[in-house]
């Protein structure tokens, strides 16, 4: 009997040889895929089980995490949700997180590798991970001054420091209220959401940093930097400023917005040429300089790349091969030419800061549930898109747009601000889009905003009119006026 | 000689600070602290344990060391982990402002300590299990009587579907598991009487020999009883339990393998009658081929231990940090999901390997032991250890399609406890008696031999 026993002792060895396989399958192999799907609430659970770390304008918790006494624990508050959504986002159960809430996920729930002491801590003593908190590099006087402005507009703005690339600002208008997505009731969040789909506006929409329109007169500061990198051009040198730019190989005609000569005898300085946004001279400028030279200036200052700061920025874009007609155009910010208002805010940065392009970023520091600072972002350069003097000479000529020219809205008294108004059509019937782009002081600038609001009405006016007073009241925030 | 009760206590101690330091991460990491009454339940424990190793010592003194220890170490899992799920449903209880439940915790306890006396009884009273076998056909009508008895009319409870409770005033219990033990008991001595006549071959096809068509009544039999059990009590692992063990033990009896067959094809002639006719069947079957299409109905059980267990993964969530209590009947057929949730696939393992150790000792115990009834009575013993574990866990992880058995030692219930440490209490009865040094013989292991070195061949 005994042969038989062990022959039997061999089959069941053999039935829990198949239960370890099929054990394995499901605990290592298959786990990954089991834990994504759609039914399985344990992951969402374990999510809400723990406190989420906050999220800090300055020492301002403007994402925080509060006990609830439900199922879900922990519930995530945004105080001055609209404010903030471009920064925040939100954290759904039913969407799934968006903004820093996304990106910064394994920092805000403590799962990120930089936790691994404190893990250690917990395992021993069983207690449930506490997230790390995330500090902005917002300025929360100048996000507000912009949130102000903006307000009864659609639009975004964007203030950068040039020094470091640090976004002080990041304000959208429609925006929406992170609280409404991220409560408890899937329901309730369900209705505010399909709202915010149908709206038009898209309020949705992470406007500062990936919704891309033309940049319109603003890209003539691309093009003037392309000017005097080129050698061959000053501030004083002179240019052809008709009434009409006939557009080369074509029967259209190009004007200038007053529908006038840009100087005596169609006869325009660089200086005076930006000062005024002289279409007829920057469309000839943009033929001179040709499309490589256009090209590789503006993606010096970032055309052409995706950022992440660290939530995806749209790729600014300056169009691969144009012909002459369409170099015309796009020296003038029109054509194929796109950009969002974190590009443009990063132009006029990195033409404040010696010309050197600073990478942009969002989060300053990582600091550990006690808030102890466990990382700090370190500004890094994105690229040399100026020589010193160049950029020199570009800042005063932009200060004479806003004292002399056509950015008078933004002066600061006491201040010297460098700006550059622009309008520009999104289509042939479609809303024009007005911008405002400036940086204060201009010696040593604390501050680079870029102001976009779209379907602004018609005419150039309105970039001085409406963005620029926006402009000018979140440098004052900056710099404290 | 020596006897290795020693290292057997040894073994015990080390299983009791498991269970303490379990404990305490239970309490820790919900956030409850310090368990209330972690002192006086650690000292019950220890108590139960201590008496067993003493009744062991004293009365199984050659007994196989490692079992007691596994026994204990695997209740003291389930015992963790029932605590874990109390304090998830008190937690959901004070969430929702309903009454908190009565802990299980403590029943469980309870019930490990009439185990523990059952044990002791068992070791005590029994000194020889051959006079078991003077019963035979006494323990076999006992058990058919305790299996029909959930039919009987008011003490009778249908739970879940299965008639496999019976209940009288709050008491209630599930006579299928004592009969598991009886029927064992029967089979063992039905089978070392008969054996030699069932192993006659009357035929031969296909090179295997078939026994004599009127042999083949008490494998009929024994298939018509597990289809009754199946059809009347709606319990499928009962049955499949019985008919494995049955024609498993005939074939160890008979030495033919040709019982194997028959076995086989009865079992899928059964099977295959029983999905064809019952809806409670096909529904399983139909829930195990693809669990993901009921998820959210009859599905949801498997998918939520599935998830479970994913959520584990390798090293698992650490005690009372996963969520083991969105599975039902966690602390009953899903606690293998509990604990695979809660201490990964490592725990798993673990747990699989100490069913593993106590199946091979049992087997072991068999192969030893010198007569044929010990014998028969110790492999049959140890099967349903084997079946049962195959077929619970197997069940919870999607390998079989899922049948209502529990997890020797670790679920929660009262009779399953109690029967399982009967069944190791005679396991170990044998044992002993095999174990034993046989004082008539000097065994060549203690007699003085002449040691002849080996010669190298040139």
């Amino acid at each position: 009997m005994s042969r038989q026993i062990r022959r039997l002792s061999f089959v069941f060895a053999l039935l829990f040889v198949a239960l370890l396989v099929n054990v394995t399958l499901i605990q290592v192999i298959n786990a990954g895929d089991y834990r994504s799907r759609a039914g399985n609430q344990r992951v969402l659970l374990a999510e809400y089980d723990r406190e989420r770390g906050p999220i800090l304008v300055a020492s301002d918790p403007v994402a925080r995490s509060v006990e609830t006494g439900n199922t879900l624990t922990y519930l995530r508050k945004y105080s001055n949700g609209p404010l903030y959504a471009p920064v925040t986002g939100f954290y759904s159960l039913v969407y799934g997180a968006t903004g820093l809430e996304r990106t910064e996920n394994r920092i805000l729930n403590g799962k990120a590798d930089i936790f691994a002491v404190d893990r250690v801590q917990q395992l021993v003593s069983g207690r449930q991970p506490v997230g790390g908190a995330v500090t902005t590099t917002i300025n929360a006087a100048a996000q507000k001054a912009a949130y102000q402005g903006l307000k009864g507009k659609r639009g975004a703005v964007v203030a950068i420091e040039p020094a470091t690339g640090r976004i002080l600002a990041s304000v959208q208008m429609p925006s929406f209220d992170p609280n409404r997505l991220s409560n408890h009731d899937p329901a309730d969040i369900r209705t505010y959401y399909d709202e915010l789909e149908a709206d038009p506006d898209k309020p949705l929409l992470n406007r500062p940093i990936v919704s891309l329109n033309p940049p319109g007169s603003t890209f003539k500061v691309v093009v003037a930097a392309a000017a005097l990198a080129s050698g061959r051009f000053t501030a004083d040198s002179i240019l052809p400023g008709p009434k009409t730019y006939q557009l080369p190989n074509s029967t259209k005609e190009l004007r200038n917005w007053t529908g006038k000569e840009c100087g005596p005898d169609g006869k325009v300085t660089l200086r005076e040429a930006l000062a005024i946004s002289c279409n007829t001279a920057f469309a000839w400028l943009g033929n001179e300089l040709g499309a490589a030279a256009l090209r590789d200036q503006s993606e010096a200052f970032g055309f052409n790349n995706g950022f992440e700061i660290p939530l995806r920025a749209a790729t600014s874009l300056f169009p691969q091969d144009p012909d002459a007609p369409q170099t015309a155009l796009s020296a003038i910010g029109q054509f194929d030419v796109r950009a969002t208002a974190l590009q443009m805010a990063m132009v006029m940065a990195s033409v404040g800061n010696s010309g050197r392009t600073m990478n942009p970023y969002l989060v300053q520091e990582i600091r550990g549930p006690d808030l102890s600072i466990l990382q700090t972002t370190d500004p890094s350069q994105f690229a040399d898109a100026l020589k010193p003097s160049n950029s020199l000479s570009l800042t005063e000529m932009l200060v004479n747009v806003v004292e002399n020219g056509t950015g008078t809205n933004a002066r600061i008294p006491g201040v010297r601000v460098a700006g550059k108004t622009g309008t520009a059509q999104t289509g042939n019937d479609a809303p024009s889009v007005a911008w405002f782009i400036s940086f204060a002081p201009a010696a040593a600038p604390k501050v680079a905003v870029a102001v976009v609001i779209e379907e602004s009405g018609a005419a150039e006016v309105s970039g001085n009119g409406l963005a620029a007073p926006i402009a000018k009241a979140v440098m004052e925030a900056v710099l404290g006026r | 000689m020596s006897n290795r009760r020693n290292v057997e206590l040894v073994l015990l101690v080390f299983a009791w600070i498991l269970g303490i330091l379990g404990t305490l991460q239970v309490g820790w990491s919900t956030g409850e602290g310090t368990p209330p009454r972690l002192w006086i339940t650690t000292a019950a424990v220890a108590l139960i344990a201590l008496v067993m190793h003493l009744v062991v010592r004293f009365r199984a003194t050659y007994a196989d060391p490692i079992m007691l220890p596994v026994g204990t170490l695997l209740t003291i899992f389930g015992l963790i982990m029932i605590y874990r799920l109390d304090v998830a449903d008190a937690r959901r209880a004070e969430l929702n402002d309903a009454p908190i439940p009565t802990p299980d915790v403590y029943s469980q306890l309870t019930w490990f300590a009439i185990a523990g006396i059952l044990f002791c009884g068992v070791l005590i009273l029994l000194r020889d299990h051959r006079r078991l076998q003077r019963y035979t056909f006494t323990f076999g009508l006992l058990g058919l009587l305790l299996m029909v008895l959930p039919l009987a009319p008011v003490i009778g409870t249908t739970v879940n579907g299965a008639t496999l409770w019976i209940r009288v005033g709050t008491f209630s219990f599930q006579p299928a598991e004592i009969a598991k033990i009886l029927l064992t008991i029967f089979f063992a001595g039905y089978l070392v009487k008969t054996r030699d006549s069932l192993a006659l071959v009357r035929t031969k096809v296909l090179g295997v020999g078939l026994p004599r068509a009127k042999d083949l009544g008490p494998i009929v039999i024994a298939w018509a009883i597990s289809l009754g059990v199946l059809v009347f009590q709606r319990d499928l692992g009962t049955s499949l339990l019985f008919f494995g063990l049955f024609v498993s033990m005939l074939y160890i009896a008979t030495q033919r393998r040709s019982w194997l067959f028959i076995g086989f094809f009865l079992f899928l002639g059964g099977a295959y009658f029983a999905y064809s006719t019952f809806g409670h069947v096909q529904a399983r079957v139909t829930v195990w081929i693809d669990p993901w299409t009921y998820a959210d109905t009859s599905g949801y059980q498997i998918v939520q231990s599935i998830y479970g267990l994913a959520n584990g993964g390798i090293l698992g969530a650490g005690l009372g940090q996963g969520f083991p209590n969105l599975v039902p009947f966690a602390s009953t057929d899903f606690i293998i999901s509990a604990l695979g949730e809660e201490l990964g696939i490592t725990g798993i393992f673990a747990i699989l390997l100490l069913y593993g150790i106590l199946i091979e000792r049992g087997l072991r115990t068999a192969i030893t032991c010198r007569d044929g009834f010990g014998q028969l009575l110790a492999a049959g013993l140890s099967i349903t250890f084997a079946l049962q574990v195959f077929v619970i866990v197997g069940g919870v992880t999607g390998l079989v399609p899922l049948t209502g058995l529990t997890t020797p030692f670790l679920s929660y219930g009262g009779s399953s406890l109690i029967a399982n440490w009967v069944i190791l209490a005679l396991l170990l009865r044998i044992s002993d008696r095999s174990r034993r040094p046989d004082l008539s013989k000097v065994s060549p292991d203690d007699a003085m031999t002449q040691v002849v070195p080996r010669m190298k061949q040139s």
